[in-house]
């Protein structure tokens, strides 16, 4: 790759960032997923709406939240509710436009695992399990998924399938009766997939630059399909790569990971 | 009416071995002096049931408390694994621990179903999920109305619920605010009810809508300042991430978690003994 001014998991946060359209209804996960609706709030998508499981609606943190909860994503939300409500009248009650999670496993119809790797009763490694993640998967009107690509992440088969994608393709969620669309993208430090029309096998529409083929089959574990017209990411604008480092550090200097500038 | 009583008196009247016990605070309001006095005092066998088993129940599995967990999502917040929990899980130390897994919005519902004596909660989830083949409490039922499938789980009905509040009055009327989590919902559903909370106040001046529990629902109400700690009271101190973080190494080997929990715990009179010979350890030797 040449010598670009920003890294791949810079590139995976802004090219996540920039599928979330302003006003939408997000339903965000902590770690990356919240890292990139934070990013696109603070840039492109003023309007968007921040919804995290422990209550808080319209977050506006001013540092990425640590956990789940932080008092920050209370203190800046529209309003507070408890998680019972948020669960019942939000996700379910189908105000959730997007869903944006993360995985630990995933396959080529984007089912995840977030359980554990190996048998289940006996785990190799034990995971911290479902959280939100598969009432979310259900209920959101579309999913969007963002993860670092690496053959150990992007398998055949999954040890586990904790929240569905698109099961075993086709029209496998609509027929059991799923209310949302499932996943529409996945979002990585090396491409962007989507979705096959009718087969629903996620297909890559977007290489980063510099990012080849070879190097995106070698990091998944199933025979990739590319789509037959494969676009080059547009790379990080200077706005988006300040904007983010800004978030960052001033995320580092508040959770006493970083000393303040 | 409950009784304003010390932790110690509240956690040995009310809570005992074999007991299903719910601890609940959604990353904020961890009732963390609770769960330090239920190891001090040895329980055994517990059931324990939380949405986050967090760093709160990490302590309790490491230290053999409990037999059971039930729990939706296992890790530490922005750190990591929770290691005991692990352990226990993957090798059976210190013994092997029977899990339970949901999902939040399943788990949330059954402690609303607990509240509301019903026997089951209902929602839209888990089609197409392996959750259900591994846990016999996730069924589905068909609507009586338009035939939808749907997913069914088991009300909850702790015989003890723990909650961490802000404020109480003397009579035990207690006061949450900021992120609430499923806290109402746990004492509610629960047969007995302990709350720790920051301060006693002669007058609560809880708005109208505001989170009150009023002292008829519960069992107990402790005066604990920083019983939350190292989560957070909103309007009183802010998470301690390094401690979080800390914990990551702490809990990583298991002479190491002997050790400090021995020292922190064990070696301690209450929870103010404990926050002091944690302040003296130093937050760079937490280890």
């Amino acid at each position: 790759m040449s010598a670009a001014n920003y890294s791949t998991s810079e590139m995976m946060t802004i090219a996540a960032s920039r599928l979330l359209k302003n006003g939408a209804v997000c339903f965000v996960g902590i770690g990356l997923p919240s890292t990139a609706a934070n990013l696109a709030r603070l840039t492109h998508a003023p309007d968007i709406v921040l919804i995290y499981e422990s209550g808080p609606i319209g977050a506006r943190p001013d540092v990425l939240p640590l956990s789940i909860g932080d008092g920050d994503l209370a203190e800046r939300a529209d309003t507070v509710v408890s998680t019972p409500e948020i669960f019942r009248y939000w996700l379910q009650g189908g105000r959730v436009d997007v869903g944006f999670l993360g995985a630990a496993q995933i396959d080529r119809f984007a089912n995840i695992n977030t359980t554990v790797i190996g048998d289940y009763k006996k785990p190799a490694t034990r995971l911290p399990g479902a959280g939100g993640a598969p009432e979310i998967a259900s209920c959101a009107k579309e999913v969007v998924l963002v993860l670092q690509q690496t053959a150990r992440a992007f398998v055949k088969k999954l040890d586990f399938l904790t929240s569905v994608g698109h099961l075993d393709g086709g029209d496998a969620r609509k027929k059991l009766g799923l209310p949302g669309k499932g996943p529409v993208a996945v979002v990585t430090d090396l491409c962007v997939m989507k979705p096959a029309d009718v087969t629903r096998e996620l297909t890559v529409t977007q290489l980063h630059p510099g990012v080849t083929r070879e190097q995106v089959q070698k990091a998944t574990g199933w025979e990739l399909r590319f789509a037959k017209n494969v676009e080059e990411s547009v790379p990080p604008t200077d706005e988006e790569l300040k904007v983010l480092r800004d978030l960052l550090h001033r995320t580092a200097v508040a959770h006493g990971q970083a000393p303040a500038a | 009416m409950a009784e304003i009583v010390s932790l110690q008196s509240a956690i040995r009247a009310h809570l005992h071995d074999g007991d299903t016990v719910a601890m609940e605070g959604f990353t904020h309001l961890i009732p963390f002096a609770a769960g330090h006095e239920v190891i001090r005092q040895g329980r055994k066998d517990l059931t324990l049931i939380r949405m986050t088993p967090d760093v709160i129940y990490d302590q309790l599995i490491g230290a053999g408390c409990a037999k059971k967990l039930i729990f939706s999502w296992g890790g530490n917040p922005g750190v990591g694994s929770l290691h005991r929990l692990r352990d226990a899980v993957e090798k059976d130390w210190p013994q092997p621990l029977e899990i339970q897994e949901h999902g939040h919005g399943d788990l949330s519902n059954a402690y609303v179903a607990g509240a509301a004596n019903l026997p089951f909660a209902v929602l839209r989830a888990y089609a197409g999920s392996e959750l259900p083949k591994h846990n016999k409490n996730i069924r589905f039922i068909q609507c009586p109305f338009t035939g939808e499938t749907l997913a069914a789980v088991p009300a909850i009905r702790p015989d003890v619920t723990v909650i961490h509040a802000q404020k109480a009055d003397r009579k035990g009327n207690v006061l949450l605010w900021g992120i609430l989590g499923v806290q109402k919902e746990a004492v509610l559903a629960a047969k007995r009810a302990i709350v720790t909370v920051e301060e006693i106040v002669a007058e609560l001046n809880a708005p109208p809508n505001a989170c009150v529990l009023p002292s008829w629902t519960l069992a107990a109400v402790c005066h604990v300042p920083g019983g939350a700690r190292p989560s957070y009271a909103h309007g009183y101190y802010d998470r301690d991430n390094r401690f979080y973080q800390a914990w990551d190494e702490i809990s990583r080997d298991r002479e190491t978690f002997l050790i400090w929990i021995k020292k922190h715990i064990l070696d301690t009179a209450d929870f103010a003994a404990f926050q002091k010979v944690l302040a003296e350890t130093g937050k760079e030797q937490l280890v």
